[in-house]
């Protein structure tokens, strides 16, 4: 790397806390302060952390639900269609389109797509799987993930100016505030 | 809490693991074991694997015998052409609804004991499941062409049977097996990445960390995630239920007395529940001994999961009693013949009453609180449930063929030593897989448990126990 690099790019400023409580609450502080793009890392889920931080509720339920119902048409079509239509099968003089003996089939197809919706979109929601995220060169990440509380206000704010996100987020409580170059 | 005095219980607080765990001593309690280097592996852990493989090797064995020579390597024969492999195969696929049940149900009901066995009895499924899934494939006779039974474009322009309960079967135990992947694996996807921030080694940190994908417990990343995986709970629990559902109806569909019989689905259900909750303490039991996590497993989940297997083996004995009930009510006489062959037989009546003493005299000790309490006693229980629950198969399926219909076509069954061979094998098969589980990953939920240990503080349950902790050494009486 040659010398010329001074002003590295910025992520944005990490603050470190020790208990859930406290990023809770400097996550509602920055929020009122009128910060909008931040983010905290914790190595649980805590609740109410997604409101404090001025988040909108997922709409996983409603893809879910979505698939469900395609999955529940789609296990009904192809039984009903090979059956009935495309191959039927004459057995014991039974009607073709017998619908209680598709139940089961329709149930399966109706939970596969629905679970299967549930998990891949919340992963490709999250943008993972995903090498590299600029969070991690924050000194001291690897908290993250056992008992450290991490709150980020980035750098693409509009009202980031990084003397000023230094002093609100040490007067929060933080352990330490550090740069997260990206 | 070895001395108890007076009649203290266990229920007091809601509290269920060990009291003054942390975040951080949890994650070092459970990954140190498995981030340690391969010359740090425990001798028993070696010796274990040494056996399963030996057995694995025996399976493999068996196979090959089986795919080359054919079906015939096998005691089953007219009249009883569904024997050992599909007695096996329910026995197994049983054994996993623990493991579902654990994670998805208990979740749903929010009991917080799930979390400390919610892992290893998750593992449990997906390597049950792997062991069952292979039985009918190797019970077709051919089984290169098993994917037959899924239906594909083919150039015969054929399509399966959807009328038939083995078609229902393909769909169900492929969904369950998928499903119980995917739960387990986004489940595990935190733990990993706790794993990749903790490791030391270069190849670990690359390794956990591709598993991890990333992760990095951002509250957006959570918000979603824990929607998903309450999503993924919710879809499972019924999917359990219809997964044995549809085995019961591979037998309740048919005409065979002793078969055709309403009440085969919830009790099925209901013994699967039993059998996999009798493993799920077979494998918990020396888990928290070798790896010290008696403060995170403790008797608390112990005594939950004996009380469960006492209710469920309870639902299971009133089955057994409803088809008696049933083979007399109907005044068929065919199923009248069936239950007093079943229990006064001269070839197998031995099986039945073995079962009645497995699965209901061998759980009655589980009305007491001592029993519960009790890692030994409940071992040897959970040993004679496991055994019962195979006797039920048996007389399920191997007593009711024999003698159905016309006295001509009766017949016996006597399983041939690759019977035998296959399922000593399938054992190995699990063995080796949940080894290579418990060594390579956590075997206790850490993110969850880092959920719970703040729970606990937060409603200051730790002042609460230390009251109770005194109760218990006598220094304070109610």
């Amino acid at each position: 790397m040659t010398a010329a690099v001074h002003v590295q790019p910025l992520h944005g400023l990490m603050a470190e806390y020790d208990t859930p409580e406290q990023v809770l609450s400097a996550a509602e502080a920055a929020r009122k302060a009128g910060y909008v793009r931040m983010d905290a890392y914790t190595p649980h889920p805590v609740e109410g952390l997604d409101d404090a931080l001025g988040m909108k509720p997922t709409n996983l339920g409603f893809l879910v639900l979505g698939a469900g119902l395609f999955g529940a048409a789609a296990g009904y079509f192809l039984q009903w269609y090979s059956a009935a239509v495309f191959y039927p099968l004459n057995i014991g003089g039974r009607p073709l389109h017998d619908w209680p003996t598709y139940v089961v089939i329709t149930f399966e197809v109706t939970v596969l797509l629905a679970a299967f919706t549930a998990g891949l979109v919340m992963l490709a929601r999250n943008g993972l799987p995903r090498p590299y995220h600029p969070v991690f060169n924050a000194p001291g990440f690897e908290r993250a993930t056992r008992d450290g509380y991490f709150l980020c206000i980035e750098a693409d704010d509009p009202r980031f100016d990084e003397a000023a996100v230094r002093t609100f987020l040490g007067g929060t409580g933080a352990g330490r505030v550090v740069e997260v170059p990206r | 809490m070895a001395v108890v005095t007076g009649t203290p219980r266990i229920q007091e607080t809601n509290r269920v693991i060990a009291p003054g765990q942390t975040a951080g001593g949890i994650d070092d309690v459970v990954n140190t074991p498995v981030l340690v280097g391969p010359q740090r592996t425990p001798t028993w852990w070696w010796a274990l694997f040494g056996v399963s493989m030996s057995l694995l090797l025996l399976y493999l064995v068996s196979v090959v015998h089986l795919v080359t020579t054919g079906m015939g390597i096998f005691g089953n024969n007219q009249p009883v052409s569904w024997a050992m492999p599909i007695i096996n195969f329910v026995w197994w696929i049983g054994i996993g609804h623990a493991g579902t049940l654990i994670s998805a149900a208990l979740l749903l009901f929010r009991q917080p004991w799930r979390t400390s066995i919610n892992r290893f009895a998750e593992a449990m499924t997906i390597f049950a499941v792997v062991c069952a899934g292979l039985y009918p494939i190797l019970h077709l006779g051919r089984p290169w062409v098993f994917y037959w039974l899924m239906p594909y474009p083919n150039t015969f322009g054929m399509f399966p049977n959807f009328r038939s309960p083995l078609t229902w079967d393909m769909f169900a135990i492929s969904t369950y097996a998928s499903v119980s992947l995917l739960f387990w694996f986004i489940g595990l996807i935190p733990d990993l990445a706790t794993l990749r921030d903790s490791a030391k080694s270069r190849f670990q940190k690359l390794i956990y960390g591709a598993l991890a994908l990333g992760w990095n417990g951002s509250a957006k990343a959570w918000q979603r995630y824990t929607r998903a995986y309450l999503l993924l709970a919710a879809l499972s629990f019924p999917l359990v239920l219809s997964v044995h559902s549809t085995i019961a109806m591979d037998f309740a569909v048919s005409q065979v007395p002793g078969w055709n019989n309403t009440v085969m689905p919830p009790y099925f259900v209901a013994g699967a529940v039993f059998a996999g909750f009798a493993m799920v303490l077979l494998l918990a039991i020396p888990l928290r001994r070798a790896f010290g996590l008696e403060g995170l497993i403790t008797m608390r989940h112990l005594d939950n999961a004996a009380k469960l297997l006492l209710g469920t083996g309870m639902i299971v004995v009133y089955g057994y009693g409803v088809e008696l009930f049933y083979a007399w009510y109907s005044g068929v006489e065919f199923e009248v013949f069936m239950a007093y062959n079943r229990v006064f037989g001269a070839d197998h009546g031995w099986a039945f009453w073995a079962l009645i003493l497995c699965n209901l005299v061998a759980i009655q000790p589980l009305w007491f609180r001592k029993v519960r309490q009790s890692p030994a006693a409940l071992f040897v229980i959970s040993i004679f449930v496991s055994i019962g629950m195979w006797l039920e198969r048996f007389v399920i399926i191997v007593v009711s063929l024999t003698k159905d219909f016309l006295p001509s076509s009766w017949g016996n069954y006597v399983p041939t030593f690759w019977d035998w061979a296959l399922y000593a094998g399938s054992f190995g098969l699990f063995g080796t897989l949940f080894l290579i589980f418990i060594r390579l990953l956590p075997s206790i939920a850490t993110t969850e448990m880092k959920e719970l240990v703040h729970h606990d503080a937060h409603h200051g349950s730790d002042a609460y126990e230390a009251i109770r902790e005194a109760y218990y050494r006598g220094e304070v009486r109610a």
